[in-house]
């Protein structure tokens, strides 16, 4: 297929999800941000959401304190915000008008729709809504996009780079959730392996929609080295980073061509440091430079996909 | 303006609706109100949802609008069609049998039949195409014929369309969107149908393709999304299954054209291009052009692709061109033409020049180059400072100006408001050249909103109509 449409399908569905993923997380510190009553904490609640989008410069740049109010208007509606979930739906829109040709009417139709009414979103009206029923609505719109990806494209190249882009995204989304929620909520390592504060961390699970996961897999009380093991090294959780990379690995395969080889090996690697890795050893070398590392090497899989698949084709 | 000096698509004089119409009109009649104000709701949510939009030039980039759809069509009974489908055919074979003779013999310029000067001092005449033969001696594939029906009841061609006419992808959107709304009326009549033109555009693409193989790669060439057509090039490629693609996709070496893909580069054969001449190949035509492929004219050239429709067909639509239209039909094919051509003066004649000047509160001025309704001047509608200002266009460079009788473009009633008015409409019908002429029956039928107007382009204020041809 086309490189530059190639391009555009995979940066579709990478804004759609990472649309959901924020949807996600904003939706979590909003919950979370209720049963904390202490103001100090409240406000490392708030600061979670910047730190896991990366945005947390832009939005100091603007606003002199971090507060509900405003981390929600800048990380959902903000058309400033680059990363906002408004910006996110316009992005997936853009790239799907430059590409209507390569997408089912249905999916089409899914994303411009879902931009149509985004555009008639403000203030007034999320909260009027609730803000947890607007960020249901971005998870639906975002579910249904798959579902119609799913049930509606052939399996051809167009299929795979869309599954590509999907995968990716959450693959880079469930590590800095993780990354970004330890940091807040397990300041001493001696605490891994105790029982902690329920709430605080079924909420993580429930941002991935892990809880049940994690209920039938251990039966057992949430402590933070089993989450850790599940959201990372678990192969069967559709968020977690062991199932991603195996999506990415095999779509790779899929699409290869004779550039691709070093782009297949690095998401190999990082495949079989999660298949074959122990969570003890993650711990062991500790957790924060584990997830490091592992969206460095993510980032730079990102970058060698460009140049093997996206990247204009040059006569000989 | 009384009415009845225009005819009337659905009524004659004394109100009574015609046969033809008369299926519809019992349904209208017979229908709610409330329900027919709820389903033309339901199309505008519908066709904003599908995406159905067009850019307008000179607004702000990235505007979108939609294309106000009326739910009365132009219906025209078959044995109505059936005539104006041979003077089409007529007409677009004998364009193409100029368009070859030009670049090549130039028998026809030789019998004095057209103006030589007219022909190869034309800005849209191609030098680089003289002797060059294409497949089955095709220039234009696509083509869009606009006619109106003037107060004798009788059809003329206002332009042929050989370059790159937009506006089908409306006829099919209009057709699903009424089958979906109002099943009951195609129930209840025989409404030929026209879903299968993508079907007929791809095989008249694939006849052309000048490598002898059983699946030629064919792909349309848009100038990308901020194009105002760029939904009918994506909706088309997707209904064809074929590439849509972009100057930047395609690179051309060894005159051969190739497209840029995720498995490295893929042989091209048929370019259906929807962008003009000018911008199709900057090492040819215009160096500042971004939207072309460098090289594509030279592989054209050498008949390693085809081009949909070739280079150099707008010397046959030009204005200045179009009142020999029926002398060409009359000398390649030895026939009376069956579809009218609108009298033409043509302003570069100092006697044509005199009778416009002394008479355009009357008349229709248009520039020879002019598309879209833009740089008209429709006089018994202008201001006198419209015509004033016109009239100094004019006088400064005469030869780029014709001028027409002002027609008396048919009536069909439409929604304005909750209430029918009569509007004035157009039909353009898309004839396809391939090995052999085909078409569906009908076209787009554009309808000018705006009381009064004859202006039906979707850029100043028309709307759009499903065509029915009824047996």
């Amino acid at each position: 297929m086309l490189s530059r449409v190639a391009s555009n399908l995979y940066w579709m569905s990478r804004y759609v999800e990472r649309a959901e993923n924020t949807a996600r997380v904003l939706d979590v510190t909003w919950r979370m941000s209720l049963l904390v009553k202490e103001p100090r904490l409240q406000d490392q609640e708030w600061f979670a959401p910047l730190n896991i989008t990366g945005t947390l410069f832009p939005f100091s740049g603007r606003h002199s304190l971090v507060c509900a109010k405003e981390v929600l208007h800048f990380m959902a509606l903000d058309p400033e915000n680059p990363c906002s979930i408004y910006s996110c739906a316009k992005q997936a829109r853009e790239n799907a008008r430059a590409v209507r040709g390569a997408l089912t009417s249905e999916m089409w139709e899914v994303v411009n729709s879902t931009w149509l009414e985004m555009q008639q979103m403000d203030e007034a009206r999320m909260n009027a809504r609730g803000v947890s029923a607007f960020f249901d609505w971005v998870k639906e719109r975002s579910h249904l996009f798959r579902g119609v990806t799913f049930g509606t494209m052939r399996r051809d190249d167009a299929y795979h780079f869309t599954r590509l882009g999907t995968h990716i995204e959450r693959a880079d989304s469930t590590a800095r959730i993780l990354d970004v929620k330890y940091h807040i909520l397990l300041p001493s390592v001696k605490d891994v392996g105790r029982a902690v504060d329920y709430y605080q961390w079924s909420a993580v699970l429930r941002s991935v929609s892990a809880f049940e996961a994690y209920r039938k897999v251990y039966r057992d009380a949430i402590t933070p080295i089993k989450l850790a093991e599940l959201l990372i090294l678990r192969d069967d959780l559709p968020r977690s980073l062991a199932f991603c990379m195996r999506q990415v690995s095999e779509t790779l395969d899929i699409v290869q061509n004779d550039r691709s080889a070093e782009t297949q090996r690095r998401a190999g690697q990082i495949l079989s440091q999660l298949r074959y890795g122990r969570i003890a050893d993650i711990f062991a070398s500790g957790l924060h430079e584990y997830l490091t590392e592992y969206l460095d090497a993510m980032q730079e899989l990102g970058t060698h996909i460009q140049g093997s698949f996206f990247a204009p084709t040059l006569p000989r | 303006m009384a009415l009845n000096q225009y005819y009337n698509e659905m009524f004659v004089a004394d109100g009574e609706v015609r046969p033809h119409y008369a299926p519809f009109a019992q349904w209208l009649g017979e229908t709610p109100p409330e329900r027919i104000a709820q389903d033309r709701h339901a199309a505008d949510l519908l066709f904003h949802r599908v995406g159905i939009t067009f850019a307008v030039y000179g607004e702000a980039s990235g505007t979108e609008r939609l294309i106000p759809f009326d739910i009365v069509p132009h219906v025209i009974p078959a044995e109505r069609w059936d005539v104006l489908a041979r003077g089409l055919r007529q007409r677009v074979t004998a364009l193409n049998r100029f368009l070859h003779d030009v670049y090549h013999e130039r028998e026809i310029l030789a019998a004095g039949k057209v103006p030589e000067d007219q022909v190869l001092g034309n800005s849209q005449y191609r030098p680089e195409m003289v002797g060059i033969d294409v497949p089955g001696g095709v220039y234009a594939h696509i083509a869009g014929v606009d006619l109106v029906k003037n107060a004798d009841g009788e059809y003329y061609v206002l332009e042929d369309n050989l370059r790159t006419p937009s506006g089908v992808s409306y006829m099919l959107e209009n057709r699903k969107m009424m089958m979906r709304l109002f099943p009951e009326l195609f129930a209840t009549q025989h409404i030929r149908p026209v879903d299968h033109y993508p079907d007929l555009l791809l095989e008249t693409l694939r006849e052309v393709a000048p490598r002898d193989v059983e699946s030629p790669v064919i792909v349309l060439l848009t100038p990308g999304h901020f194009n105002s057509a760029y939904f009918e090039h994506a909706f088309l490629a997707q209904q064809m299954g074929i590439e849509l693609v972009e100057g930047q996709d395609l690179f051309v070496q060894d005159d051969t054209v190739f497209m840029r893909t995720t498995q490295g580069p893929q042989r091209v054969d048929v370019v259906y291009r929807r962008i003009d001449d000018d911008f199709l190949d900057p090492l040819a035509f215009r160096p500042d052009s971004m939207l072309g492929v460098p090289g594509l004219l030279s592989a054209f050239r050498a008949g390693r692709v085809a081009l949909a429709n070739a280079i150099g067909t707008g010397v046959a639509d030009d204005k200045s061109l179009y009142p020999y239209v029926p002398e060409m039909i009359r000398f390649y094919l030895g026939e009376e033409p069956i579809l009218k051509n609108v009298p033409t003066y043509q302003l570069r004649d100092p006697k044509d020049l005199a009778y416009t000047l002394a008479h355009l509160p009357e008349l229709v001025v248009k520039e020879t180059q002019g598309s879209g309704g833009y740089g008209m001047l429709v006089g018994p509608t202008a201001s006198k400072d419209e015509i004033e200002n016109y009239r100094r266009r004019i006088v400064d460079a005469p030869e780029r100006f014709i001028a027409q009788p002002t027609l008396s473009l048919s009536l069909v009633p439409t929604f304005c408001g909750d209430s029918l008015s009569p509007r004035h409409i157009d039909l353009r019908p898309y004839v396809l050249s391939g090995n052999e002429v085909r078409f569906v029956p009908g076209g787009l039928t554009r309808v000018a909103l705006r009381e009064g107007s004859l202006v039906v382009n979707s850029s100043q204020g028309g709307g759009v109509k499903d065509t029915w041809v009824v047996d």
